[in-house]
């Protein structure tokens, strides 16, 4: 039982990852239909600028605000600096083309991520990065048999706050209900008064710099970041959306957190090579028989 | 004829630009060096998987970004039969075309009712489970992580065996022209026309007595067939498989192979594959940067041209962007 336990807080904490990447990708898609391919290079490159700044502006920071504030920093900067990424991609490769439709819009998305992530290669280069080791005190904490680190309780502890604040700003401000408006009928969410333009502002700020965030987290957690792990992330975020269901925020938080945990569980039970298999397969047995995901409502077709 | 391909105005001076393509790509071989030749070969090899996405994605509209998948199959079926039993790599093509296409039948048969984006990421999660499952060597037959190597040459009963760079060129070339010519023919068919008509109205086409299920189902088949000749004659080139060649990554080349030539549209496949194979090769020079062109070149396509290079045209009326903006609204 304790290995299950142990597990368990093992998949969420991956999970969580998931679940703040699927956020990104579940907003663009809810408000524009499309796949923004290239939200998995956003978390990488927030990974490698929280990376500069806890290595090379360390010795400064750490005199100044300690070892709590420069987290804190790096993830900020991180964000920040992706965010605006975020929006220049927007302004450059999907702005102009998203109105001529979906399909030439995903070719641009990959050309963004392409972009992006040789981008990433040329400035940090092509070798592995190992983030600092010694960043957070290795603190193991056992309740009841089962181990828990403080970098565990941390990042789900920063995870959990990033979505309860995401949730509580769509679920309950004018402006969380104008994009959820803007995602259901864009049109006469226009009529309305809603203004498009802030909408579409306001997720690609959001999404990349939570998708950032945990880039950082990722680089605390596994020390080892590469300039092409965004596109492993991204796959998994992006069927943790499809699993909650498209399009539904609080879809996209748990299909993460279902994710990580299944993923953990296949590994421990059934085989660590396989357990992405094992994913895939539960997702495509879900949409067999789910055909809107999880929690996805029911669409009436089209005619 | 014309009209088939899709060529513009003045059937006369297209003709002749064909006349005039085919020479070049006779002559050519005989004037180049291997390594122009060999890039001509890979331009081949994306030329053929991008005519059997177009099948899929550019006939019938559905978004399948697991298509490596069934490249890989049919690859991996040439290389442990050849290298296990011997059996020889030519007498393989239609075997690995009837692996992959039974596959396709299988995994797709269950998936086959979903919709767009969720076709999408089940198509991926396909094409995924395929290399990780290479990867994992199942019962020891597909070599894990390295792949199978020791591949043979084709060749035909022995006493033409193609083994040198110009012999494969013109082998997959001629499977390429093969290929159109009878995707030509199946354009202008029942079931090109079922395709097209699915792709345009789902819904009126099954009102209609469209069976959608069973061409959705044929156009898989049909594309993944294709996709294991590919497979077939990739193997025996490079002598070797492993499940790198065979990664997500392919599956989207593929994908903006069919979108920046034009869905639907045989030439723009052409124009498509030789962008995604010849591109890299000729900007060498960058270097490091390269990608970083190849990046924004696909953006600013689809900035100018979102509708494809060569667009298919239909009837009497250009499809184009009418077609594109019901889609964006859809």
């Amino acid at each position: 039982m304790q290995v299950v336990f142990e597990q368990v807080i093992n998949g969420l904490t991956i999970g969580s990852f998931y679940a703040l990447i699927a956020l990104g990708y579940s907003m663009v898609y809810g408000v524009l239909k499309l796949i923004n391919f290239a939200h998995g290079d956003f978390f990488t490159l927030g990974s490698y600028v929280g990376y500069t700044i806890l290595v090379w502006v360390s010795g400064l920071t750490v005199v100044h605000f300690g070892l709590w504030g420069l987290i804190v920093i790096a993830m900020f900067v991180a964000a920040l600096a992706v965010a605006l990424t975020g929006l220049a991609v927007e302004r450059v490769a999907y702005r102009p083309i998203y109105p001529t439709g979906r399909l030439p819009a995903v070719v641009s998305a990959l050309g963004a991520s392409i972009f992006i992530q040789n981008a990433i290669m040329v400035v940090w280069g092509p070798r592995f990065q190992a983030y600092p080791s010694k960043l957070i005190p290795n603190i193991k904490f056992v309740l009841g048999g089962v181990n828990i680190t403080l970098l565990q309780i941390l990042i789900l502890l920063m995870s959990f706050i990033l979505m309860a604040v995401l949730y509580v700003v769509i679920q309950k401000t004018t402006f969380g209900a104008a994009v959820r408006a803007s995602a259901l009928d864009r049109e006469t969410a226009s009529l309305m008064g809603i203004n498009f333009k802030k909408v579409i502002f306001f997720i690609f700020f959001l999404g990349p710099a939570l998708g950032a965030m945990a880039g950082v987290m990722v680089g605390m957690y596994y020390r080892q970041i590469s300039f092409t792990m965004g596109w492993n992330y991204g796959l998994k975020a992006f069927t943790a959306t499809i699993l909650g269901g498209i399009g539904n925020l609080p879809g996209a938080m748990f299909g993460g957190l279902i994710l990580g945990v299944l993923e953990m569980l296949g590994a421990a039970y059934i085989s660590a090579a396989w357990k992405d298999v094992f994913v895939f397969l539960i997702l495509i047995l879900v949409l067999i028989f789910r055909p809107n995901g999880l929690f996805g409502e029911r669409v009436a077709e089209k005619v | 004829m014309t009209d088939r391909f899709s060529f513009n105005k003045s059937p006369g001076a297209s003709k002749a630009a064909v006349v005039a393509a085919i020479l070049i790509f006779f002559i050519f071989p005989f004037f180049a060096g291997d390594y122009a030749i060999d890039t001509a070969f890979f331009f081949g090899i994306y030329a053929l998987l991008g005519l059997s996405l177009n099948i899929v994605l550019g006939e019938v509209g559905l978004f399948d970004l697991g298509h490596a998948g069934f490249y890989a199959i049919g690859a991996y079926t040439t290389a442990i039969l050849n290298t296990v039993y011997g059996l020889p790599v030519l007498a393989l093509a239609p075997v690995s075309a009837m692996a992959a296409a039974l596959f396709a039948y299988l995994v797709c048969s269950p998936i086959i009712h979903l919709r767009g984006d969720y076709l999408c990421i089940v198509t991926i999660g396909m094409g995924e489970i395929v290399r990780l499952a290479l990867i994992n060597n199942p019962f020891n037959i597909t070599g894990g992580p390295n792949g199978v190597f020791g591949i043979d040459f084709p060749s035909l009963g022995g006493f033409l065996v193609i083994d040198s760079s110009i012999e494969y060129y013109f082998l997959i070339w001629g499977v390429v022209g093969v290929t159109i010519w009878g995707l030509v023919r199946l354009q202008n068919s029942k079931i090109g026309r079922a395709w097209n008509y699915i792709r345009e109205d789902e819904a009126a086409a099954g009102a209609i007595g469209v069976d959608v299920r069973k061409y959705k189902l044929l156009a898989f088949v049909i594309g993944a067939g294709i996709a294991g000749v590919a497979g077939n004659i990739y193997a025996s080139k490079l002598m070797v498989v492993s499940p790198e060649s065979f990664s997500f990554w392919e599956s989207c080349l593929l994908f903006c192979i069919v979108l920046i030539g034009g869905m639907g549209s045989i030439p723009g496949v052409l124009i498509g594959a030789a962008f995604i194979s010849l591109f890299p090769e000729i900007f060498r020079p960058f270097a490091m940067y390269r990608m970083l062109v190849f990046g924004s070149v696909m953006i600013l396509m689809m900035m100018f041209r979102p509708q494809g290079f060569w667009p298919r045209k239909r009837g009497r009326f250009s499809p184009g962007k009418a077609l594109l903006k019901q889609e964006g609204e859809a």
